[in-house]
């Protein structure tokens, strides 16, 4: 299109020559944003190209010898089944509590209310290496409360190193988040929709489940999606609280490239091709029930 | 009814706070005590821990690197996103889609799947930048971008971009000018209250860190990371210390962006 309005024997150039000016003028801005796209491309679009291309490459010739790889490999398959089940039970059982929290925070005065969201919004930086080290010394072999509760028989055989302590270090780093993105939904529920329900005779439980969860569910489901999204691609507190030994995906992503032997890029270009596809199809999941949902119907 | 109901809240409020906290606090008591073991308060109280860490040269050096590293990471990144907003705000107002659908991909794209890529193309590049502060600094960029951006374009929406141009142009200025001098000052506390969000946040990356860099420069992240096998005591006090500094960020943080409303 541009060439044509530029080239002059063209017969039509004079009826083009009002569109020229602005042509031109918008180059100068345009160059703006060469910078910009350049570092964007290198640092981000660049390994992702890299990442797709590579999956499909085994050996130097073009097969799907990588992604067969993986799926036949238990090892591999229960890494996946590691991370999913640590990310679906810890951003369901974060997203409950943020609920329960942000529900209840609109009920108590504003001072307690800003206090607390300052409170979260910094808690939410407290996450990776110094939130497991923090974990450790609670809650470690040695950690204070471990031996304090060990002392009354309290603990049973509670392991900090193991999935159930992982997945409590993981609802913790998923409730700050939860709340940040939760509560500026709960502005969409009215109160005088609770008097009007309990008007009619609705018990507090059934406001809930008839009225307060459909309206809220986009922002619900939308929340639980970043929080698994968040979950699954989760590696420092893995690596700092076991060393990189307990089978999650991400793990076993970073060992393929930067572990001391085996190192296996393509393998890992698979992995995180698998990988994202999976985040894909819950994204589209989650759509299909946000349009389902009442809000979505409207 | 109604108190009984306050009450209720307020005690759900707390107790899940109290939750949150209890790891922080236990770490803080852990980081000034001599000695704690099973009991419910340790044997005495000392700052010994916290003398020792400010002293070690490796931590102020690690602490250095990471500084430098986030700053410079802050200033590419205004650098680069200030002057393409204006001009996708200003020029061509339909690639603001794109450009949301261009910000998402930090979010969606896991960094460790990023590393595999990046590891990749920048080890055996002519200037090899695997291993050296720059492709942190580069790659921190795209970390930051998404809330740089999303900040920022709120505040340009919040103006009146082009009445604000407009008026500049009609009283002499050149686009340059205008951009310093009128829309500049208009976004200064959105740019702020964005910039030390981010830095809070790129204080704790650690993902790209570890694998691309390693111990071949050492940032804070890797530096608490390496120091896990010493006392537990010497790390808490490196928590919290940590952790001082990402209170104070926030709070800058949001000190400012309490000055947008």
């Amino acid at each position: 299109m541009s060439s044509s309005i530029i080239s002059p024997d063209s017969h039509n150039s004079i009826a083009a020559k009002p569109k020229l000016i602005p042509f031109i003028k918008q180059i100068k801005p345009a160059l703006w944003l060469i910078p910009f796209g350049l570092f964007f491309y290198l640092f981000q679009l660049a390994p992702m190209v890299w990442v797709f291309i590579n999956s499909f490459i085994y050996d130097d010739e073009l097969s799907f010898e990588n992604y067969s790889d993986v799926l036949n490999s238990p090892f591999m398959m229960q890494a996946f089944g590691n991370s999913l089940w640590l990310a679906v039970w810890s951003s369901l059982i974060g997203l409950a509590i943020a609920t329960l929290l942000v529900s209840s925070l609109r009920r108590v005065d504003c001072k307690l209310r800003d206090g607390v969201i300052a409170f979260t919004n910094m808690s939410s930086n407290f996450s990776g290496v110094p939130l497991s080290f923090a974990f450790i010394i609670i809650l470690g072999t040695n950690g204070a409360i471990t031996l304090l509760l060990k002392q009354y028989g309290l603990l049973g055989d509670f392991d900090l190193y193991g999935k159930w302590g992982l997945l409590a270090i993981y609802i913790y780093f998923q409730i700050p988040l939860a709340v940040l993105l939760l509560y500026p939904a709960f502005d969409a529920l009215d109160d005088d929709w609770q008097s009007a329900a309990a008007l009619l005779g609705a018990k507090t439980s059934h406001y809930w489940v008839k009225v307060a969860l459909p309206v809220l569910s986009p922002a619900l489901f939308g929340t639980l999606i970043i929080l698994i999204a968040n979950a699954i691609g989760a590696y420092a507190s893995v690596y700092a609280l076991t060393s990189g030994n307990y089978n999650v995906i991400t793990i076993r992503i970073a060992s393929l490239v930067s572990g001391d032997l085996f190192l296996e890029p393509n393998l890992a270009a698979a992995i995180s091709v698998i990988l994202m596809m999976l985040l894909a199809f819950i994204t589209v999941i989650n759509q299909w029930l946000i349009s389902k949902s009442y809000a979505g119907r409207k | 009814m109604q108190n009984v109901n306050t009450h209720l809240h307020k005690t759900v409020v707390y107790s899940i706070i109290c939750l949150m906290l209890v790891p922080i606090l236990a770490t803080f008591i852990y980081s000034i005590s001599s000695r704690w073991g099973a009991t419910i308060l340790p044997d005495g109280f000392t700052l010994d821990w916290y003398i020792k860490l400010l002293t070690d040269p490796r931590f102020l050096q690690a602490f250095g690197r990471s500084l430098f590293i986030c700053i410079a990471a802050l200033l590419l990144s205004v650098a680069l996103v200030l002057p393409a907003i204006f001009v996708v705000f200003y020029y061509f107002p339909k690639l603001d889609k794109l450009m949301n659908m261009l910000i998402l991909l930090p979010f969606a794209v896991p960094p460790v799947v990023s590393s595999v890529g990046l590891l990749q193309l920048y080890a055996d590049s002519e200037i090899s930048l695997v291993g050296t502060p720059w492709i942190l600094i580069g790659t921190y960029f795209t970390i930051a971008l998404p809330f740089m951006y999303r900040a920022i374009a709120n505040s340009f929406e919040a103006i009146n971009l082009h009445d604000l141009m407009d008026a500049a142009y009609l009283l002499g200025a050149s686009t340059t000018k205008a951009f310093m001098l009128i829309i500049l000052p208009n976004l200064k506390k959105g740019l702020m209250a964005s910039l030390f969000l981010s830095f809070s946040f790129l204080l704790g990356e650690f993902v790209f860190a570890n694998i691309l860099v390693g111990t071949r420069y050492e940032t804070l992240q890797i530096y608490l990371y390496n120091m896990r096998q010493t006392s537990g005591h010497f790390t808490s006090a490196l928590v919290m210390t940590y952790f001082l500094f990402i209170f104070l960020l926030t709070w800058l943080a949001s000190r400012f962006s309490r000055g947008i409303q």
